[in-house]
């Protein structure tokens, strides 16, 4: 119980955090910005890591090594992408 | 320990937000991001309980190659769609990890789930498996590998997903009551996976951009679920950031392109209307 309030909490205000943090985007850095939180949503390749790292049985373990490598994908495509963007924006000005 | 390198992961992810909101800091606000990321990794590859190492950094090496390729070799005028494919492995990870934890506890019967964790298995299949079918329609429409660029709307289409939705529910249920690698699971994965494709073809191509934003959303929330099921920190609070976050910037882009944020969040809902007047 103790943890579920702890991690509700973590949820609630971590909430709260994204609401505001976005406020006045350019319309020119809509895509950049989608596109970098999209690779940050590729966090969850720190769950595939924990998943695969314990793995019990090899079926576990397939599944784990699927989700690291879709997740690390996301994640480095998703931060590569955005570089590549940001430095099209850069060339035009 | 591994708590505050999270800490410091998360930290740098909001200033990433922040700073690629601005054009000057755009750049190094990519880049604190991907700093943060490692962090995140590698604290977790030290203090995370990896027993089996050689198969999670072959799984590391082998998605940063993919990515890398990706991210190098797409055309710049297909960039919307790659971030959408990119999103969609993100959706179809978390599930997988929820599958995993599934297993899990399939095998070791000693160990039971607590209600918060097997909750949070649920919505993690539903949420991750949508993303992944929605951002795959998403990626092949913007392709123009199917459905071209038109909407696909047919009669009844929103009574289609809404009782989608509401099977996905009742399988979800019977989930929590049963959790075991068996019918539910397989009819919630497989709901979901529908689910999201019903939600994506009554979007055209030119609405598509706000769809992978509001899909990238799902993705977080889809990670932050997967936090609540290995009680992890560092996924709670970097997944519902981006949750938060994204719902606020496809609010953001529809009101830039001049279109309706819950028409987008229900799956084109009154398109057809819009499809007339055009």
């Amino acid at each position: 119980m103790e943890s579920l309030v702890m991690m509700l909490t973590v949820f609630v205000l971590a909430v709260f955090v994204g609401f505001e943090v976005i406020s006045k985007v350019p319309p020119l850095l809509h895509t950049p910005l989608m596109s970098g939180s999209n690779a940050i949503s590729g966090v969850t390749v720190l769950g595939a890591i924990i998943a695969t790292g314990a793995a019990i049985t090899s079926g576990m373990k397939w599944l784990g090594f699927v989700a690291v490598v879709l997740a690390m994908t996301n994640v480095v495509g998703g931060f590569a992408v955005t570089h590549r963007m940001l430095g099209m924006f850069r060339r035009k000005k | 320990m591994l708590n505050l390198l999270y800490l410091l992961a998360a930290v740098s992810f909001i200033f990433a937000l922040k700073m690629l909101s601005s054009p000057k800091t755009a750049v190094a606000g990519n880049l604190t991001g991907a700093v943060g990321m490692l962090v995140a990794i590698v604290a977790t590859l030290y203090a995370g309980g990896v027993v089996d190492f050689p198969t999670v950094l072959a799984g590391l090496a082998l998605g940063s190659l993919f990515g890398l390729l990706l991210a190098l070799f797409t055309p710049m005028t297909a960039m919307p769609e790659m971030v959408g494919l990119l999103n969609g492995f993100g959706g179809a990870a978390s599930a997988l990890v929820a599958s995993a934890e599934l297993v899990r506890v399939h095998h070791t019967p000693e160990e039971s789930l607590g209600m918060v964790a097997i909750i949070a298995i649920a919505l993690s299949l539903l949420i991750g498996w949508v993303t992944f079918t929605g951002s795959m329609v998403a990626f092949l429409r913007l392709r123009e590998w199917i459905l071209g660029g038109r909407p696909t709307l047919f009669p009844g289409q929103h009574w289609l997903n809404l009782a989608l939705f509401l099977a996905s529910v009742v399988a979800a249920v019977f989930l929590v009551q049963k959790p075991e690698v068996g019918t539910p699971f397989y009819v919630l994965s497989a709901l979901a996976a529908v689910l999201g494709v019903g939600l994506t073809i009554p979007i055209g191509g030119a609405d598509m951009p706000v769809v992978i934003c509001l899909l990238n959303s799902y993705s977080g929330m889809a990670a932050c679920t997967t936090g609540f099921v290995l009680n992890n920190n560092g996924l709670i609070i970097s997944g519902s950031l981006v949750g938060a976050s994204g719902i606020i910037l496809t609010n953001i882009m529809c009101k830039a392109m001049n279109r309706s944020f819950t028409n987008v969040l229900f799956g084109g809902f009154g398109a057809t209307v819009q499809e007339v007047a055009a």
